[in-house]
């Protein structure tokens, strides 16, 4: 039986996430002491060198990230924590398991980067994460632990847009959260026009552990070009819906069968949708990739949040596919044309295909709209949105075929 | 309106701190009333029509009056799939009501939303913001007798 490795979830189910004393007592607040003794740049090059990428989707390296960060006399660490991404509750988990890894991790940034104010943005849909990061914070504050460095926790108010990192900073600053055009990066141009670094919970609950036992050390972990460990939420028709940790070079066969157990009910398994919502549909015939973000990527998959939703074979592609055409259309800003209108008629189309009124010659139209929004829209959410129809349109058009008006 | 006025002004130093004053405003209102948009328009000095774009731009947040209780049952995928369209049916014929609609009591709101992130739950659903976990249309009316 292969196991799990938790770096992020080292604490989870040993401490009282609620007691800071726990987590000091299992050497936490140690890493920030000793980033604290190391000069800002060295701290940055030996998160470079650990290779830690974003792990919110993009995959960036975290290092580099911070690298780009100007000198200015104000600049801010925001915590990325709007998990909007269905099938996705990796960060909730963390973040309620072990909320001070990530305080620390925010802490330790902070001085790489030479901020002392974090902002950590949490979805509304989650009001008690909000209570318990701010008792965490408190309770950090008052065992002194974050020095000067203060962290403020905003809710976000149920809009899946915001979770892209221009967008979040709109929603702090108070306003419609659609996304700004890029560049100028958050890096440079974020929060109030001053210099924020925004990454995810996972990133940030890594950094910890990074600092104490060193680049080498993480780097060694899982597949080279993209080490570590990812936190992963399985959900769907699988016997164990659960969060695990493991290698980034586990595969996907692993990931659904050892850590899953399985398809319930004893079933086969039909596809598997890794990544969230905009994540590629994965046939049966090629779970034999490793997760890590270039395995997958090269296989015309996505790691993206590390969701892995799982479809038994009496699953109906098509249906599940419109559903997530909904969701689309629904979560679209309408900031940008392609996407407003897009994902608009990208969900027309699907139900039309899902009520078997639709022609072949409406298959074509769904691809080539596909194709034109994937470059087209503005933010990752309209350049996202076609991917599930695109990858069952490869993979599973014979389910598409089968509902087409024969006349 | 003082009141109203008052849960504004905790947050007018706030940078940013529209969205949270309407937060809190929708804490005690159930939803963010006209005047309290002219209200925080002035308060954090943009125009009515800024104030009101903000507010109907989050899910969240509500122009309009709803119940005491806000239901939400998430329909993402992986609800969808494990049977969201029953639980929603189950719901809207215990309450005699559609999504989107409040009971003429003004105690209950149900509305659709996609994943609140506890999909190791699927069915979930949400009232005012607590999590229920593995809903099925039997376990309905259990739900809805915790608030009678
Ligand atoms: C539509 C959309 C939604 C996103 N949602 C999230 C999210 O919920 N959490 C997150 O960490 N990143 C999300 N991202 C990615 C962020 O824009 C950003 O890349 C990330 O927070 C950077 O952190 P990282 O480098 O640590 O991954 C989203 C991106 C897009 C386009
Ligand atoms: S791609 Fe969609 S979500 Fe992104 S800016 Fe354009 S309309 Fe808004
Ligand atoms: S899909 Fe329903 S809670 Fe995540």
């Amino acid at each position: 039986m292969i196991k799990e490795m938790r770096i992020v979830l080292r604490n989870a189910d040993k401490i009282d996430p609620q007691n800071i004393s726990d987590y000091i007592a299992a050497g936490g607040y140690k890493a920030l002491e000793k980033a604290r003794n190391m000069k800002p740049e060295d701290i940055i090059s030996e998160v470079k060198k650990s290779n830690l990428r974003g792990r919110g989707g993009a995959g960036f390296n975290a290092g580099l990230k911070w690298s780009f960060v100007p000198q200015s006399e104000t600049k801010y660490v925001v915590c990325n924590l709007d998990e909007g991404e269905p099938g996705t509750y990796k960060d909730r988990t963390i973040v309620e398991k072990d909320p001070h890894t990530l305080l620390e991790g925010m802490a330790i940034c902070g001085h790489a980067i030479g901020s002392n104010k974090g902002f950590i943005y949490c979805r509304g849909e989650y009001p008690y994460i909000v209570e318990h990061l701010n008792h965490a914070i408190a309770q950090a504050k008052e065992e002194g632990v974050l020095g000067e460095f203060d962290i403020e926790v905003r809710m976000g108010g149920g809009a899946y847009v915001c979770g892209e990192e221009t967008a979040l900073i709109e929603s702090i600053e108070g306003h419609r959260g659609e996304p700004r055009f890029k560049p100028p990066f958050p890096g440079v141009e974020g929060l109030w026009q001053k210099p924020t670094v925004v990454n995810n919970v996972e990133t940030l609950a890594n950094l910890p552990e990074i600092i104490t036992r060193g680049a080498e050390w993480y780097s060694s972990i899982g597949s080279s070009t993209y080490p570590g460990t990812k936190v992963l939420t399985l959900s769907g028709d699988i016997v164990n819906k659960i969060c695990i940790e493991v290698p980034t070079d586990t595969t996907i066969r692993e990931v659904i069968y050892e850590f899953g157990g399985g398809i319930r009910g004893g079933k086969k398994l039909k596809a598997v949708q890794i990544g969230g919502t905009s994540g590629a549909f994965i046939p049966a015939s090629m779970i034999d990739i490793p997760i890590d973000f270039d395995s997958m990527r090269n296989a015309g998959f996505t790691l993206g949040t590390g969701a892995v939703f799982v479809m038994d074979e009496t699953r109906d592609i098509v249906d599940v596919v419109t559903r997530i055409a909904k969701f689309f259309e629904h979560e679209s800003c309408g900031k940008c044309n392609p996407c407003r209108e897009g994902t608009f008629r990208c969900y027309e189309i699907m139900k039309k295909i899902n009520q078997g009124r639709a022609s072949s010659d409406d298959l074509e139209k769904l691809q080539l709209l596909g194709r034109v929004m994937s470059k087209a829209c503005l933010c990752g959410l309209g350049q996202a949105a076609p991917g599930p129809i695109l990858t069952t349109l490869q993979h599973f058009r014979h389910e598409y075929e089968r509902k087409l008006f024969l006349s | 309106m003082a009141n109203i006025k008052d849960i504004i002004a905790r947050f007018s130093e706030k940078p940013g701190g529209l969205i949270e004053a309407y937060h809190a405003l929708q804490k005690k209102y159930n939803y963010i009333p006209a005047e309290a948009i002219k209200e925080a328009a002035k308060i954090f000095g943009v125009s009515e029509a800024q104030a009101y774009g903000v507010a109907t731009f989050y899910s969240y947040l509500s122009v309009k009056p709803r119940g005491k209780y806000i239901i939400r049952i998430c329909e993402s995928a992986p609800c969808h799939i494990a049977g969201a369209d029953e639980v929603i049916k189950a719901f809207e014929s215990e309450l005699g009501i559609k999504t989107g609609e409040t009971t003429p009591d003004g105690k209950f709101t149900f509305e659709l939303t996609e994943c609140v992130g506890q999909c190791q739950g699927s069915v979930v659903v949400t009232i005012n913001g607590r999590p229920y976990l593995d809903v099925t249309p039997e376990k309905v009316p259990a739900i809805l007798a915790e608030y009678s």
